[in-house]
């Protein structure tokens, strides 16, 4: 399984890119659009033109073909063949490499039975739904590697309850062949519940290469804070476990459940876009709920950010204007605030990062 | 089963309707009497007539001789020089100028050069059933070839496919559909050529049988030539449409499929 070392990497989009990616590891790629997310895919597989140096395993690549470098790459239209057929797309790579046809049928039977597509093995791609075209790219792309897997938005022309689906299952498999996997995704939620760790590339520079929750709890600059949407991060006092899968935490003088199993607690962070807020007392006795007073409201392109003061600390929520609008907000008012538990992630004290 | 039979029949009325009309109005002497048409069943006997004593067997054989050879060789050439200049942005600036020059060029225009350089013999009607079906394929080819998703290349590529393997494996398959157009195109337009082509300069086949029958001024014989014309455009341009859809109705998304 190879270990990738890209070091000083210039192409078209990127300025100086170094990143080393760990064996059997799930990195994913996060970056807004146009950042370089995609041709980073492309210079590994070596379809666009790069200086620099690339290695897999210590072994540098960069005079290898596209043709020549192994990797399994699922395109974000996935490029699954229209004229041949879901086991004959899966086979392409095995033929190329000339395995027996007795051994290919053994692949393309196992490969389809992992992505769970037996049945559509005689299907063409214009009869298959969105769902079932990604599972036979998926398949392809690990017919052609068994060891780099490079996935570029592959959720993205998705329903959300698919992708949802499909994730879980991607991950399930990558886990079980032990394959490294390159995932390129411009959405943070699906970044931070995906990955190992995630690289984040903004304007053809890798900004940080950390696990989820370091860049969650400790982005390293402005830069990155602001893409990743500039999370709510409270401290936290004191924290008491309630019943299985769920503990209440006192953070900044908020009394909050949480989803854990009664850990210490180090801190909690939560998206603005996850504050939600509304101006009359929500029905209920639901947890997480709070009274704010509406600080300032700072207006972004289509976006409204908006700061809440209670007792002891602020928080920032973002709606959509819309919204906004509709709900005629003004500085001073009275609001409540519901902060989801599904959405609050939590640091825990003694969760200790590899180093960088 | 039952609404294709019927649409089929729907089909073939207005032609039974038109035939009959012809053979009546004939009968009746509706027609003023210069009017020179013979009915319908007249024509219908000379055609057998002309079967039995194997003229026009004959002729037809010589025409589709001359055409199936030019419109194969035509055909390949145009798919390969098509497929070289689709793929290869070298082959493509090179010889789009002189193709381009030569493409306007209609087919009949050659046929004063062609008799001087090659002489009245089979190669000549030949040769210009090469010239009307290669450029149309050709073109058709090159277009297929160029308007292939670069995104499929790409993926063939990082499958582990070499150029030529991307070519013949993904490529050319999906050119299909353009090469085909230029194909069924050409097939019908290949019997109009040589009917003129005859007409002109050849004393056998389809063409010259009618400049003989109009020299005779028999007008059955000429209307049976032109039947055997508008049957054999017809089905040539549907062999071309069966084996289109044929080779390609499993993958096309909207794929037209022609009864």
């Amino acid at each position: 399984m190879p270990s990738i070392s890209i070091k000083n990497v210039i192409s078209h989009t990127h300025k100086n890119l170094n990143i080393e990616i760990r064996d059997k590891e799930f990195l994913v790629i996060l970056g807004p659009n146009g950042s370089g997310k995609s041709t980073l895919l492309n210079v590994i597989a070596g379809l666009s033109e790069y200086q620099g140096t690339i290695k897999f395993n210590g072994n540098a690549i960069d005079h290898l073909p596209a043709n020549k470098r192994d990797a399994g790459y699922m395109f974000q239209n996935l490029a699954l063949f229209p004229h041949l057929d879901v086991a004959s797309n899966v086979a392409y790579s095995l033929k190329m490499k000339k395995w027996p046809k007795q051994k290919i049928n053994r692949r393309i039977n196992e490969l389809l039975r992992l992505v769970n597509i037996s049945h559509l093995a005689s299907r063409y791609p214009a009869n298959l739904s969105g769902g079932e075209k990604q599972r036979a790219a998926l398949a392809r792309a690990l017919a052609a590697s068994q060891t780099l897997l490079l996935l570029d938005e592959p959720m993205s022309n998705l329903d959300e309850q698919t992708a949802k689906y499909l994730r879980i299952e991607l991950r399930q498999i990558q886990k079980r062949l032990g394959i490294t996997t390159l995932y390129v995704t411009h959405d943070f939620m699906e970044a931070i519940n995906l990955g190992d760790r995630l690289a984040i590339i903004l304007d053809g520079i890798v900004e940080q290469v950390d696990e989820p929750e370091r860049i969650l709890f400790f982005p390293s600059n402005e830069k990155v804070s602001n893409f990743i949407g500039s999370p709510n991060i409270l401290d936290c006092e004191s924290s008491k476990f309630i019943q299985k899968g769920l503990t209440e935490v006192n953070c900044s003088g908020l009394k909050l459940m949480v989803l854990n199993d009664g850990s210490d607690i180090r801190k909690i962070t939560i998206l603005p876009r996850h504050v939600y807020i509304s101006d009359r007392k929500p029905r209920g006795r639901g947890i997480n709920r709070f009274q704010a007073i509406i600080s300032d409201i700072i207006y972004r392109d289509d976006r409204i950010r908006i700061n809440l003061k209670m007792e002891n600390s602020t928080l920032m929520a973002e709606i959509s204007r819309p919204i906004y609008e509709e709900m005629d907000l003004s500085i001073g008012q009275k609001v409540y605030v519901i902060l989801r538990l599904k959405k609050i992630r939590v640091l825990e004290k003694n969760r200790i990062f590899r180093m960088k | 089963m039952k609404t294709k039979k019927a649409s089929i029949g729907l089909g073939f009325l207005p032609i039974v309707v038109f035939l009959s009309v012809w053979e009546v109005s004939v009968r009746l002497s509706v027609l003023p009497e210069n009017f020179l048409l013979p009915p319908f069943s007249e024509v219908l006997m000379e055609f057998y007539h002309l079967s039995m004593n194997g003229v026009l067997g004959e002729n037809f054989l010589s025409s589709l001789f001359r055409v199936l050879i030019g419109l194969s060789v035509g055909s390949v050439a145009g798919i390969i020089v098509g497929t070289g200049m689709g793929w290869s942005r070298i082959a493509d600036k090179a010889l789009s100028p002189i193709i381009s020059l030569f493409y306007p060029i209609p087919t009949l225009g050659w046929i004063p050069l062609l008799m001087l350089w090659i002489g009245i013999n089979e190669m000549l009607p030949i040769t210009l059933i090469f010239i009307c079906s290669f450029f149309p394929v050709l073109y058709n080819t090159t277009t297929g070839i160029k308007n292939v998703d670069e995104d499929y290349i790409k993926a063939a590529r990082s499958l582990g496919a070499s150029d030529g393997k991307i070519l013949l494996t993904v490529v050319m398959p999906l050119a299909l559909p353009n090469v085909f157009t230029g194909l069924r195109l050409e097939a019908g337009m290949a019997w109009r050529v040589i009917i003129a082509a005859e007409m002109v300069a050849i004393p056998s086949g389809i063409g010259a049988l009618l400049m003989k029958a109009e020299s005779l001024i028999r007008i059955d014989i000429i209307l049976v030539c032109l039947i055997v014309l508008a049957t054999m455009c017809l089905l040539f341009e549907k062999f071309f449409q069966c084996l289109e859809n044929h080779m390609t109705r499993k993958w096309r998304p909207n794929a037209v499929h022609i009864h």
